[in-house]
């Protein structure tokens, strides 16, 4: 693999790896693919920083397009972003999605050999976020981020702050609690097991300390690390409703009570071990409830699409304002390649707005004065000028997100909670009629006993544990294969789906793999014409066509024009040329068709490069293999490609073209109001709706650092392949939960035919606990491996 | 045997003291990032320095 690596070495990009075009740029004896990666090669180099290629081949990215920051001179937006500011030195973290190898890591904290004024920097790569301290006396937060970008890491700033959401992600104190129980169950352990192997008479001194010791211990135990138990049943109860920590709440208070009286009165050793081993059981199924993926973002809304900050007219002058403080009949500024961030109409400029966010239709709408133009849409021509008509929180896109019927109306109850009532139930039950019948044999002591013990053997422990264990083995299955589950919980509800809705482009078919095609006739003279001119342009078809092209020389031109997002024009060795869109082309042509880059060579019609979406891979086994759920298909884009559609699915799949964001989504909600459980498969914002509306929503990509709306799972584009079996598994997770509860019953029966008697001894209910739940977390690990194996998934 | 009074003291205390560092180390961050510092430890500073600038002068 290295080898290969270095033999390919020179035909790459020395900053950034990508194939040599066959003009190339040249600087101190390396070649670079572009003039970006030549420029930040010099600023590297000029700062001594080139170890930055030492570490690693080819660690750098495409450069990208400048963007404006003015923003970032105001202070209020400064305030907002900055985690500390003194005197003359600020803090600030930024997450920059271009983190990717050890030669980031290096660059990114040797920022002070650029810039002095930058004191340091640390990096959290699994985060892909960087702190950087720095003296704002002497270097402006604009220029910072100028800094950043010129080397190549252009940070993210959106208004969805994902910095502070990531560190507030992880649950801090169940840590520490796990720590203080791991640290109770140790100590409680060592004192009660002279009692386990019995005390010789002159040892008896010990035993009322250590059981002392031992209560001492299981006061934290039961009130710290436990207390989360006793609240969640308490509010449970307050709603008239039973749920899993009801019956833990009650078993850590009785072990606790019995251990507590035993101990004063001096008439046992009590169950302290059970209790501490129990609590911490307890936390660290919790926790593994709760891990979560550290460089996933699942919480994603338009807030992480949109930018911090937009351009303001204000009595003719630009003024950069954050985008909460836009207010109705503000007149915004937008450039080529920004956003529209609210419902606005058009007030001055030609618009060509890319409106894919909204609708997944790729190719620019043109809009005229006085139309709306929808929040999210993009503009790729001129700067426009636009009026807002509505503020940013209530636009269309944004109403998406502000939709009432999200799922939290419906009940979700996963297997737990459902068993759990039933089980307090039968405990309470048997814990009645063993105090009862003791009672009317006048034998109150018995009766006590025999009741607490009841409820401390029947302890549901397992299946608190049991679920986080199985569930939890699942999903590192799944992410093995590019499949990234939120959460626990999401696998059982994945486990439930009946209906799958997929979305049509960027999710059964791939972005990554488009191909260019050209329709017509062009000589290879033409060709690298045609190259010549599109060289100008930055735009990103341009550099498909380019690459898909390959020529070895360009001509120089002279009367470049280029009208963003629309179309370039030039005179070339005398000939005039034009490359665009349809509607800017000097002649007339009946056959072309709406989309693609259009090539007038001296006012002959050549013909037309179009990229062609592939459908991805092995589409139509997987579909096959889906049979059994009831599918449909919901597409943003035109009918254009029925006929493919048909040929994949069976004819019983709905398919429907032209669904609007809302659309889609009043579909997934009519299907859940048939009863049907709905997973729905989407890319891009446009489905944001309907992912989050259905009961389990996969996001689709092909790059995991993407952006990818919010959901419950994303899902790699080359593991979709995968999709039916990955249903298959977490329904077996589903029966491996079950029947580890029967398990765990056989378990408590033993342990109950003791407790009734009232002869529990707290050595046996200490030694029961631990087997029982070792082997049911050695049944849950080693049975997920195997359903994974004949699931084909490892 | 009334020495295992003191030991128990200590053995308690010794935990004790575990914990603490713990809880220190804990709310100081230093758990916060696990893997970084994995990779951060292996960059030499100093030889790397006049490597690249030999680098630099032979190029």
């Amino acid at each position: 693999m290295e080898d290969q690596y270095k033999t390919a070495a020179h035909t790459l990009c020395y900053h950034c790896g990508e194939d040599l075009p066959k003009v190339k740029y040249h600087a101190e004896d390396k070649d670079f693919c572009c003039a970006g990666c030549m420029a930040v090669f010099k600023i590297l180099s000029a700062n001594n920083l080139c170890n930055y290629y030492v570490y690693n081949n080819n660690p750098g990215r495409q450069f990208k397009n400048e963007s404006h920051l003015e923003y970032l001179d105001e202070p209020k937006i400064i305030d907002q972003l900055l985690d500390y500011k003194h005197e003359s030195s600020s803090i600030i973290t930024f997450y920059i999605p271009a983190i990717h190898c050890s030669s980031c890591i290096w660059l990114l904290e040797h920022l002070y050999k650029i810039n002095s004024a930058i004191f340091s920097s640390r990096i959290d790569f699994l985060k892909k976020q960087v702190t950087i301290s720095f003296n704002h006396d002497e270097i402006s937060l604009r220029k910072l981020v100028e800094t950043l970008n010129q080397i190549g890491y252009e940070p993210l700033i959106s208004l969805q702050d994902i910095v502070k959401e990531h560190s507030s992600s992880v649950d801090k104190a169940l840590v520490l609690k796990i720590a203080v129980a791991g640290f109770l169950m140790g100590n409680v352990m060592l004192f009660s097991f002279p009692e386990y192997f019995g005390l010789s008479g002159f040892e008896q001194q010990f035993q009322s300390l250590f059981g002392w010791l031992n209560l001492t211990f299981s006061i934290p135990a039961a009130f710290y690390c436990g207390r989360d138990y006793f609240t969640s049943a308490i509010t449970s109860l307050k709603h008239r409703h039973v749920n899993l920590d009801t019956p833990l709440a009650l078993i850590i208070a009785v072990l606790f009570l019995r251990t507590a009286f035993e101990v004063v009165f001096g008439t046992g050793p009590g169950f302290a071990d059970t209790l501490t081993g129990l609590v911490f059981l307890l936390l660290m199924g919790k926790w593994l409830k709760q891990r979560t993926y550290h460089h996933i973002s699942f919480d994603r809304d338009y807030r992480s699409y949109f930018p911090i900050a937009v351009t303001t007219l204000l009595n003719g002058k630009e003024k950069p304002v954050a985008i909460n403080e836009v207010k109705i009949g503000d007149r915004l500024w937008i450039r080529s390649g920004e956003l529209v961030p609210a419902d606005a109409i058009l007030m001055k400029g030609d618009a060509w707005m890319d409106m894919s966010f909204v609708t997944g239709e790729s190719d620019p709408v043109h809009k005229v004065l006085g139309e709306i133009i929808y929040a999210g849409g993009r503009q790729t021509s001129e700067a426009i000028e636009l009026e807002v008509i509505k503020p940013v929180s209530q636009s269309y896109l944004t109403g998406l997100w502000n939709n009432d019927n999200y799922k939290n109306n419906f009940e979700k109850q996963n297997f737990n909670d459902s068993v759990a009532k039933y089980f307090s139930l039968g405990v309470f039950l048997i814990a009645f009629a063993a105090t009862g019948y003791w009672l009317l044999q006048n034998d109150s002591h018995k009766a006590w006993s025999a009741f607490t013990a009841v409820i401390i053997v029947a302890c549901p422990c397992v299946l608190a544990l049991s679920t986080p264990f199985t569930l939890s083995a699942i999903l590192s299955v799944f992410d093995k294969k590019g499949f990234y589950v939120k959460n626990t919980d999401a696998v059982e509800e994945l486990a439930k789906c009946d209906t799958l809705i997929f979305d049509k482009t960027g999710t059964l078919t791939s972005n990554e793999n488009a191909e260019i095609i050209f329709s017509g006739m062009i000589t290879d003279e033409e060709k690298i014409i045609v190259a010549s001119l599109l060289r100008n342009s930055i735009h990103p078809l341009s550099r498909h066509i380019i690459k898909a092209l390959n020529v070895d020389r360009f001509y120089s031109l002279s009367d470049y024009q280029e009208v963003v997002g629309k179309g370039l024009t030039a005179k070339i060795n005398g000939q005039s040329i034009y490359a665009g869109h349809l509607s800017m082309l000097p002649v007339q042509v009946a056959s072309a068709g709406e989309s693609g880059v259009h090539i007038v060579i001296d006012h002959v019609y050549k013909g037309c490069f179009d990229i062609r979406q592939q459908w991805r891979p092995g589409l139509e086994q997987m579909i096959l293999k889906l049979s059994r759920f009831n599918l449909q298909v919901l597409s943003g884009d035109t009918d254009k490609d029925r006929w493919m559609l048909d040929a994949i699915f069976t004819k019983n799949t709905t398919i429907s073209f032209r669904q609007s964001p809302h659309q889609k989504l009043d579909a997934v909600l009519k299907l859940q109001q048939g009863g049907n459980k709905v997973m729905m498969l989407g890319d891009g914002l446009n489905d944001a709706g309907a992912l989050k509306q259905s009961n389990f929503g996969i996001a689709l990509t092909d790059n995991i650092n993407n952006f990818t709306p919010g959901c419950d799972a994303i899902l790699k584009g080359s593991a979709l392949n995968y999709l039916p079996d990955f249903i298959q598994l977490s329904k077996d997770g589903l029966k491996i939960i079950k029947t580890s509860f029967a398990i765990a019953i056989a378990y408590n029966c033993i342990g109950i035919y003791f407790a009734v008697q009232g002869t529990l001894y707290p050595l046996v209910a200490a030694v029961l606990m631990p087997i029982s739940t070792v082997t049911i977390i050695s049944f849950t690990t080693l049975a997920t491996r195997w359903f994974a194996r004949k699931n084909k998934l490892i | 045997m009334n020495i295992l009074y003191f030991l128990v003291g200590c053995s308690v205390l010794m935990a004790l003291i575990f914990l603490a560092a713990f809880f220190w180390a804990y709310k100081t961050g230093q758990n916060d990032d696990v893997h970084t510092p994995g990779i951060r430890m292996l960059f030499d500073d100093e030889v790397v320095a006049e490597k690249s600038e030999e680098d630099h002068f032979s190029s």
